[in-house]
């Protein structure tokens, strides 16, 4: 059974949308300029064009932070996206820092198993998020974030890490949405046709991770949450059982990484329960 | 004879009231410049739309005088804008006031609050529970405040009693780029609504929608003039502006001829069944036995199975 396809993206229209978003949300709060990470991969190259369209390319600075087991792909992917976006590029090798905190840990650099490669992913993840928001100071520049909605639904990030930013303007666009606004904006072809990767150990991609195709796992994603199909639905749209459960799992179990940290209720008004205020209220 | 009106589709800054009104007054010069005898603002034009708690922590008394600083404008124009409204016995109301020579004609409060998706106005506000005309001096008008006209009753209440322009000022947020279309879908939604309420109530339709981004959610503009024929006069752009287009008097009387659904409403037909089906606790409720068992899902295979 053929399944649906992926979510389709009005282009000229989200363009407008999140060129808009980004110019009012960044000054609003007094930010001029941006900051984000490049990683060489399509979705930073995403941002990395929106943002210089949005502030004008002198305005950003995008960051490169290679590790030392990074593909050296990367590192001259992210050089041609800068390059493309016209924006200045510092390239911060992690390597240094990372390697403290990992080596700071009894076993850890020797520990070859997944949670070992996850504890020293999430350690560089949250390197990079330091690098970055140090620069934010530095620069009096408003960090982007470069998470879609794919991952955001899946938890497929570090919390705390390359999931932490002050604005995102591509949290509401799946993978495939990303694509085709990528193309759209001129994002090198090379990086466009690359498979999406974490680059955290060698030979990682995304898809081999979530065993699936992005196009499946979008598709779902676009029927289950944004058209909300009840499952009988998504069953007669061709999901199998299986996909659905281990979707709707990690949807589910991933929730707390989209949420702020729960706070114990104890007064009358507590903050983010019943003290609610919009945080455009403080702009 | 011609009426001139201006609808200023504006940004306004959330919960400032004060920076608000210099805006009105700053938008209003620029309307009287342009001779515009009937100047229209957004919903809460002067508190901003996502206030959450900050809703009745603004809230002001009609009598206010923040509010009479703008009514006293109406000397010059007719203005219709809005805010949150306080009441004497502390009720918070999503208000419109038309302002004239003065004086408040009418104050609409927002019979329907939306309190789904992103909208919260059922949890900060107390709802209207009147739907009544304007009489002014450039004619009789129906005020409803967004949502309100997703509930056609609101307009064709307005209808019956006479008004010949429906004004519609609202704060619509953006959603839908996962479309083919070249617009939002609900930007699309909204056109066939405005289009919908010009020709089946055979009004004008002013619709001034505002713009901006609270919390990442873009308002998207689009104001608009429709005549009584459902053609549409002038439209507004996603940023701020301001919409001026000249009503005569000449259509509202042509797509009352051509089609005399005004003359052949029937308001005592309405309310004789209206009566009945209220009396009869059954009538509104879809009975599961009447519904195709084919339609409908087993809830419990909705569950997720971990």
């Amino acid at each position: 059974m053929t399944l649906p396809p992926p979510p389709a993206c009005q282009v000229e229209l989200a363009e407008r949308v999140l060129l808009a978003f980004l110019q009012e949300e960044t000054r609003k709060v007094g930010f001029q300029r941006a900051v984000l990470g490049l990683s060489g991969g399509i979705d930073s190259a995403l941002v990395v064009e929106l943002a210089a369209r949005a502030l004008g390319a002198e305005n950003v600075l995008a960051v490169a932070m290679p590790y030392r087991t990074s593909h050296p792909d990367s590192l001259r992917l992210a050089q041609d996206s800068a390059q493309h976006a016209g924006v200045e590029l510092e390239v911060v090798d992690i390597s240094t820092a990372a390697d403290a905190h990992i080596e700071a840990v009894a076993g850890l650099s020797e520990d070859l198993s997944d949670t070992g490669k996850l504890r020293k992913g999430n350690i560089m993840s949250r390197t990079r998020m330091i690098t970055l928001f140090d620069r934010s100071a530095r620069d009096h520049a408003l960090v982007y974030g470069t998470s879609n909605k794919t991952e955001l639904m899946l938890g497929y990030g570090t919390i705390y890490g390359d999931m932490a930013s002050g604005i995102n303007p591509i949290g509401d666009l799946y993978k495939s949405q990303v694509v085709a606004l990528s193309r759209h904006l001129g994002v090198p072809q090379e990086i466009i046709d690359r498979p999406p990767s974490a680059d955290l150990w060698e030979g990682q991609t995304d898809e081999d991770e979530l065993g699936h195709s992005y196009d499946t796992v979008d598709a779902f994603l676009h029927y289950s949450i944004d058209r909300r199909y009840s499952r009988s639905e998504l069953e007669r749209l061709g999901f199998d059982s299986d996909l659905i459960d281990l979707l709707q799992r990690r949807v589910r179990h991933n929730q707390y990484k989209r949420r702020p940290p729960i706070i114990a209720k104890l007064a009358a008004r507590t903050v983010n329960l019943d003290y609610r205020y919009a945080r455009d209220w403080g702009a | 004879m011609s009426l001139q009106v201006a609808l200023c589709q504006l940004r306004p800054v959330l919960g400032d009231a004060a920076q608000n009104l210099a805006a009105h007054h700053a938008w209003l010069d620029r309307a009287l410049e342009a001779n515009a005898q009937l100047v229209i603002f957004p919903e809460l034009s002067l508190h901003g739309y996502f206030l959450r708690d900050l809703t009745q922590e603004v809230a002001l008394p009609i009598e206010h005088q923040l509010i009479q600083d703008l009514v006293a404008r109406s000397r010059d124009c007719s203005i219709v804008f809005g805010f949150v409204e306080e009441s004497a016995d502390h009720r918070f109301y999503n208000t419109v006031v038309f302002a004239e020579d003065g004086e408040i004609l009418h104050a609409h409060r927002k019979v329907h609050l939306p309190d789904y998706g992103i909208f919260e106005e059922g949890r900060y506000f107390a709802a209207g529970d009147s739907i009544d005309v304007v009489q002014s001096k450039h004619g009789r008008f129906g005020l409803m405040i967004c949502e309100d006209a997703w509930h056609l009753s609101t307009g064709w209440l307005q209808f019956i009693q006479g008004s010949d322009a429906l004004i519609l000022p609202s704060a619509s947020p953006a959603r839908g780029v996962d479309t083919a279309d070249s617009e939002l879908s609900s930007q699309a939604s909204w056109n066939t609504l405005v289009k919908a309420h010009a020709l089946f109530f055979q009004s004008w339709v002013l619709h001034c929608n505002r713009v901006g981004f609270e919390d990442g959610a873009m308002f998207w503009g689009g104001s608009s003039v429709l005549d009584p024929f459902g053609e549409q006069l002038a439209v507004a752009g996603q940023d701020e502006e301001m919409l001026m287009t000249s009503m005569e008097v000449g259509p509202l009387r042509r797509a009352r001829m051509a089609t005399p659904l005004r003359r052949d409403a029937k308001p005592e037909l309405i309310r004789r069944h209206l009566a009945r089906i209220l009396q009869d606790p059954d009538a509104m409720t879809a009975r599961r036995d009447d519904a195709d068992p084919k339609l409908l899902d087993e809830p419990a295979a909705d569950q997720p199975s971990s």
